[in-house]
């Protein structure tokens, strides 16, 4: 054991060489392609690409969606992270199970699920037809099914996080005068700001990236309701490969950022 | 609140409570059981019609022998990162730490368009494995490769606090019995990490299952070759085939379930192997 500090055994360069090779092989040459292939035409073509009107909708449309989203899941996320961590109650574990259940679906059945609510065919759709409002194809359902798919990784990082906590601080504030909000915004807060940032990080990254459960209930329309990810497959599939590649560069960077971002809130050691 | 009088010592039930439930029906339940009906509205030999047809069938082989072989590759690449990650130190290991979570970071369908173009023929992978022979856009080994990428991360993130909880007393006093170091991992490290190891593997074969966007970009989804569940229901639904395709949801919906029920279970031993162990 003691020798490995200064010496490395035949097996423990192999392993290490081995690993590195094959993640650069499966990590790192698909982020280089990318940049690459975006830029393979020069910078000017790159710009006109991502400045091309459908694109730069897309690129709206997406932020859009993550302004909406990422806020309602945060606040959602630490409300029921409040009721299962704070309160035993009869149920407490179906609410932990509930929120989880998007995790398991897959994106497909994610939109599928939508369409059977709100669609022309499904249980709400016609009544709401009734009353004039179009939910499916338009941006509304695409909002709504982020939400649906997303509304697990805040909840899911402020759950362990705060049972482990415990609530002696809390009652403490309490018991020191403090009412609900001030315990709330100077005690818990504080406390779990960090899980917060990095569930509403992966969050984000997944709303700006979500496929296939968008592409069930958006109907594609271009300059409407393409997301990126969507205006990405039609550039594909018109063969304008570049520009595919230029709006992917976007969201790569994003990604990027979102794997700095986790690398340096778990060095702060929240977890 | 009033709940302050009540057995609940910190305030906030009623409104937490209340938001939940309100927010979790709308956005979660409601959904799904809009489909169970439909599913349940259906009868029963209609049902089997769609879910048992040729083209059904073999869409569920294409998805769950792919998915199994991606979770195979998984299970090893994933043991190998977690352990190098754990067990040494180099330089440039915090940069790898922050890379295996990049198929989670990355957008699928970006996964999707990046794969295609480096197994393309004329791409960086293609040029130097197609004259070896090996063809993997629009060939079932596309698939595997897309679900491998897509569900990296699983293995790695379950067993690598796992592995570095594992306590060097255990080791050290197996070495100085005169195990070696084969022996060592083999007889104490891997029965401690098994259960977490299986964890890892079945949130892997689970996402492998339901993954869509990176698939079909290199899958070429031809039916009965190369056409996964996923697709199917996409292609049910642009021909407006509606019962097709909550039929066949409904099917990739109850493997979700029952891979859930699997990791709860699975969990649960890792609980008990962890308190034995303590």
């Amino acid at each position: 054991m003691t020798t490995r500090v200064h010496t490395r055994s035949p097996a423990e360069i192999t392993l290490i060489g081995l690993a590195v090779v094959l993640s650069a092989l499966i990590l790192v040459v698909p982020i280089a392609l990318i940049f690459a292939y975006a830029l393979r035409e020069g910078v000017g073509v790159y710009f006109a690409n991502i400045l091309e009107r459908t694109t730069l909708h897309a690129i709206g449309l997406t932020v859009l969606t993550a302004v909406i989203v990422v806020p309602i899941n945060i606040v959602i996320g630490i409300c029921v992270a409040w009721l299962a961590t704070r309160f035993r109650f009869r149920g407490r574990q179906l609410v932990i199970t509930v929120i989880e259940l998007p995790a398991a679906v897959s994106p497909i059945v994610a939109g599928v699920v939508y369409l059977f609510l709100y669609g022309g065919q499904g249980l709400l759709g016609p009544v709401l037809q009734g009353m004039g409002i179009q939910l499916m194809f338009t941006v509304t359902a695409i909002i709504l099914v982020s939400l649906f798919v997303t509304a697990p990784f805040v909840a899911r990082e402020l759950i362990p996080l705060m049972q482990q906590q415990g609530t002696e601080d809390e009652e403490a504030a309490l018991s020191l005068g403090a009412n609900g909000w001030q315990m709330f915004r100077f005690v818990t807060l504080p406390n779990i700001r960090w899980a917060i940032v990095y569930g509403a990080v992966l969050t984000n990254a997944r709303v700006m990236g979500e496929f296939g459960a968008v592409s069930v209930v958006s109907g594609s329309i271009r300059g409407q309701t393409n997301t990126l990810p969507l205006q990405i497959s039609q550039l594909f599939n018109d063969f304008n490969v570049t520009g595919a590649f230029a709006a992917s560069s976007t969201l790569a960077l994003i990604a990027v950022v979102t794997l700095i971002l986790k690398s340096t809130l778990e060095s702060r050691g929240w977890q | 609140m009033a709940s302050r009088r009540s057995k609940h010592l910190l305030p906030g039930f009623g409104l937490t409570l209340g938001v939940s439930m309100l927010y979790l029906t709308i956005i979660i339940v409601l959904p799904l059981l809009a489909m169970l009906l439909k599913v349940g509205g259906m009868g029963w030999p209609e049902f089997w019609r769609i879910v048992a047809s040729n083209r059904s069938l073999a869409a569920y082989r294409i998805t769950f022998s792919s998915a199994l072989a991606a979770t195979v590759f998984n299970g090893f690449f994933g043991l190998l990162l977690a352990w190098v990650l754990t067990r040494y130190s180099f330089p440039g290991k915090r940069l790898l730490d922050a890379l295996v979570d990049l198929p989670f970071a990355l957008p699928t369908a970006v996964a999707g368009l990046v794969l295609v173009t480096l197994f393309a023929q004329t791409g960086w992978y293609g040029q130097l494995l197609e004259p070896i022979g090996f063809k993997v856009n629009y060939t079932q080994l596309g698939i595997i490769i897309a679900m491998s990428f897509t569900s990296i991360p699983f293995v790695v993130r379950t067993i690598q606090p796992v592995l570095e909880d594992v306590e060097a007393g255990y080791e050290e006093a197996a070495k100085t019995l005169g195990a070696t170091g084969w022996q060592v991992f083999a007889r104490v490290i891997w029965p401690t990490i098994l259960p977490a190891f299986m964890t890892g593997c079945v949130l892997s074969f689970a996402r492998s299952l339901g993954e869509f966007g990176a698939v079909v970009f290199i899958a070429g989804n031809l039916p009965g070759l190369t056409e996964i569940v996923s697709l199917l229901i996409f292609i049910r639904l642009d021909e407006y085939s509606y019962e097709g395709a909550a039929a066949l949801a409904f099917v990739l919906l109850l493997a979700a379930f029952l891979t859930l029920l699997a990791t709860n279970t699975l969990q649960s031993w890792q609980v008990r192997y962890a308190d034995r162990s303590t």
